[in-house]
């Protein structure tokens, strides 16, 4: 099974990736798969009875509002970061943790480098598949660069004005 | 001044600490000048035409002396000897090593100061009013909102990779120091209703080449509840800002695609879900409010006789205060304007032994305060009337009493075809043509404001587009030219230049700024200004004295 990133209790760790991501002119494997928007609208609910688990990949620019209703049943959302300064897909992240509550995994596919690792942790992103061949120590130190921020967000780190006034 | 406390501090070693690793991993080629782009751009390092260039961040114009003393440091010792203060209230220097800059960085953190998001497509230093704080028109000080603003924005969680660079101005008054219908966001500061505090919101501004100014697309924003309303506009903005065109990837774009009306619902649909969860406490607003240094200003009579004399006897003094020294709030006190425009220099660049005198004088004499102003001037914002001879006195000895705040020679000029890569042609020489044209002061207060502006290229760092007359570098076969643009402003009455006619070659700018000078101080009316004239009479009278010969 390919490995990839996935933080436990705040802490990147490898792990084994139980889905198949899946393109669109590809046949269905057996199992787990994330598959995209387009395909999850036609073939969502036939293999959520099958009793697979789904994930859904979300392109930057796809609206996350398309799948609010959805949300309960996925297990992974996969945002496609295209390219390393598309950022498009943080707010996709938030809006998923804060506004639409989604408990499952969120995961960064595409070009995904360890610069952006900080600001991906804070959206909520809780899964990387690494596009510089990060290990996970890399990504956790990359990712806790900072002893304070300054904003709140959708992880549980507490803001240098929450800080002040304590 | 805002003082850092321990969190501010360790936040800028954690990120020095860091951008030292990145320049490190460059250095021993484990990653290549591809992947080192997006990263050192993210901390104000540019690859220009013969050196690396570095751009300092000087948040919301504002310098304490020992900053403004690390500047003359750096530009000593990892520089030529001096530095350019840009019109973005930055400082660039222009001959930077790449292995010595983690050091200058290391050396700015010792005074509380960054290059962190000078560029890339991030939330940028906020511009603010450069008389904050000392003049008497301000509804509030704008430095509190901007340093607020700077914090929020700096390595911003969801906005730090948005479609195009993204600037903010602050101004609390009437009179528009900031430019800030040219900025991404202006804010204005204004009372509503019933008295309270808040912010006229204008979104879309900006040069280049589509300039536009920024339409106000919400009258009152309460202040306790900007930061929800920023968010909101950079979420709408990073969500749906164009992407496959970096020319057309400003939120200025966006905004007139979509039309002022559109924007502003989605604005406001997005801020309705956003609640108030996404603003700043009052607890903090007042800690940074508090963190501002209360200024020790003494009670003093509203004039003063050393002042009134050394104006009767010295008529050099008479003029630098006519049009370099501006009121100040408090009596006794007044803001004098250090102009870097010494005729025949480069507009904006400061020699090391200069910045030192202006952060001893500042030290003495300005409440250890200095500004910088989008017009590349610099600002001793809290003088005392007594002391404004010596200071002016001082700076004259150094080069810097050049009295010509706001006329013709005071004129912002970008680093054009000398530095820039992008360049089409040179805009310094230019500038300093035109400024030895009008070298005769008499002449120049007779001719009054004229804001003239120049750009080498189309990317309008030089503000040509709300120069009163903007000048834009063009490339004809290889040869440089210059389009005129008549009639921007980039102050309160905002607006956009109209070009005058075709572009002409390098030697006739200087006589047709001249002929257009002409024909101002032929038509004009009482008490008015290049500007104004320029605006009853229209562009005719001034297109048939340029191109006059050409028939
Ligand atoms: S306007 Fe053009 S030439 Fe001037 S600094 Fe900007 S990019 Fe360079």
């Amino acid at each position: 099974m390919p490995t990839y990133i996935k933080l436990k209790d705040g802490v990147a760790a490898w792990a084994e990736d139980a889905f198949t991501t899946v393109a669109d002119e590809e046949k269905l494997p057996r199992g787990d798969v994330i598959i995209s928007l387009e395909r999850f609208k036609t073939e969502g609910d036939h293999l959520l009875v099958e009793g697979r688990s789904l994930g859904v990949r979300l392109e930057a620019g796809e609206a996350v509002e398309d799948l609010v209703y959805d949300l309960p049943r996925l297990s992974v959302i996969a945002l496609v970061f295209p390219k390393f300064k598309d950022g498009r897909n943080y707010s996709s992240a938030r809006l998923l943790r804060d506004r639409y509550g989604f408990k499952g995994e969120i995961r960064a596919v595409g070009e995904v480098l360890r610069e952006q690792a900080g600001h991906m942790v804070r959206c909520g992103v809780d899964a990387f598949e690494p596009y510089d061949g990060s290990t996970p120590e890399q990504w956790q130190a990359a990712a806790h660069r900072y002893r304070h921020v300054y904003q709140r967000d959708s992880d549980a780190r507490v803001p240098a004005f929450v800080e002040r006034a304590q | 001044m805002y003082r850092y406390d321990e969190i501010d501090k360790q936040f800028l070693a954690d990120r020095t600490a860091e951008f030292r690793g990145q320049v490190e991993r460059r250095l021993i080629n484990e990653i290549t000048e591809e992947q080192f782009k997006p990263i050192r751009l993210m901390n104000g390092l540019y690859l220009q035409l013969h050196a690396y260039m570095l751009r300092i961040a000087i948040p919301y114009g504002s310098l304490r002396s020992r900053q403004l003393r690390m500047l003359a440091e750096i530009a000593r010792t990892h520089d030529k000897g001096y530095g350019h203060f840009t019109t973005r209230t930055n400082m660039q220097f222009h001959w930077i090593k790449l292995r010595e800059a983690p050091d200058i960085i290391d050396k700015l953190a010792t005074v509380d100061m960054h290059s962190i998001q000078t560029s890339g497509n991030c939330i940028r230093n906020t511009t603010a009013d450069p008389h904050a704080g000392a003049t008497a028109e301000e509804l509030d000080d704008p430095r509190v909102w901007c340093e607020a603003v700077r914090q929020w924005s700096s390595v911003h969680p969801e906005f730090s990779f948005l479609p195009r660079k993204f600037k903010i101005a602050i101004v609390a008054s009437l009179k528009d120091r900031a430019a800030v219908r040219i900025h991404d966001i202006g804010l204005y500061m204004r009372r509503g209703r019933n008295g309270d505090l808040g912010f006229e919101v204008a979104v879309g501004g900006g040069l280049g080449r589509t300039p536009y100014v920024a339409p106000t697309i919400r009258q009152f924003i309460p202040a306790a509840r900007l930061f929800s309303y920023l968010e909101a506009i950079l979420r709408v903005y990073n969500r749906y800002g164009r992407r496959d065109n970096s020319f057309k990837a400003r939120i200025k774009i966006l905004v007139a695609s979509l039309g002022v009306e559109e924007f502003a619902r989605q604005v406001e649909a997005e801020w309705e879900k956003i609640g108030e969860g996404s603003d700043l406490p009052d607890t903090e607003l007042a800690r940074i409010r508090g963190a501002f240094t209360p200024l020790p200003f003494e009670t003093l009579p509203a004039s003063s006789s050393a002042f009134e004399e050394a104006r009767l006897a010295d008529p050099a003094f008479a003029r630098f205060v006519r049009n370099n020294v501006h009121p100040h709030k408090q009596p006794g006190y007044a803001i004098v304007d250090v102009s870097l425009k010494a005729i025949g220099e480069t507009p904006g660049d400061c020699s090391a032994e200069q910045m030192d005198l202006i952060a001893d004088l500042a030290e003495r004499y300005s409440l250890d305060d200095v500004r910088v102003t989008h017009e590349q001037n610099l600002v001793l914002p809290h003088v005392r009337l007594d002391d404004v001879p010596t200071v002016h006195a001082a700076l004259a000895a150094a080069g810097l009493a050049t009295p010509n705040v706001n006329l013709i020679s005071d004129i912002i000029a970008c680093p054009g075809l000398d530095y820039c890569a992008l360049a089409n042609a040179r805009a310094i020489p230019i500038a300093q043509h035109i400024a030895e044209r009008f070298a005769d002061q008499d002449r120049a207060e007779l001719i009054g404001e004229l804001k003239i502006k120049i750009s080498g290229c189309i990317n309008a760092c030089g503000h040509h587009h709300v120069g009163h007359i903007g000048i834009l570098g063009v490339d004809k076969k290889g040869e440089e030219f210059y389009q005129l643009t008549l009639g921007g402003s980039g102050a309160e009455d905002a607006e956009v230049g109209k070009i005058l006619g075709p572009a002409l070659p390098e030697n006739r700018v200087t006589d047709a700024i001249e002929q257009l000078v002409e024909v101002y101080l032929r038509e004009r009316q009482d008490g008015e200004r290049f500007l104004d004239t320029y605006r009853r009479t229209g562009m005719a009278p001034f297109k048939e004295a340029v191109y006059a010969d050409v028939h």
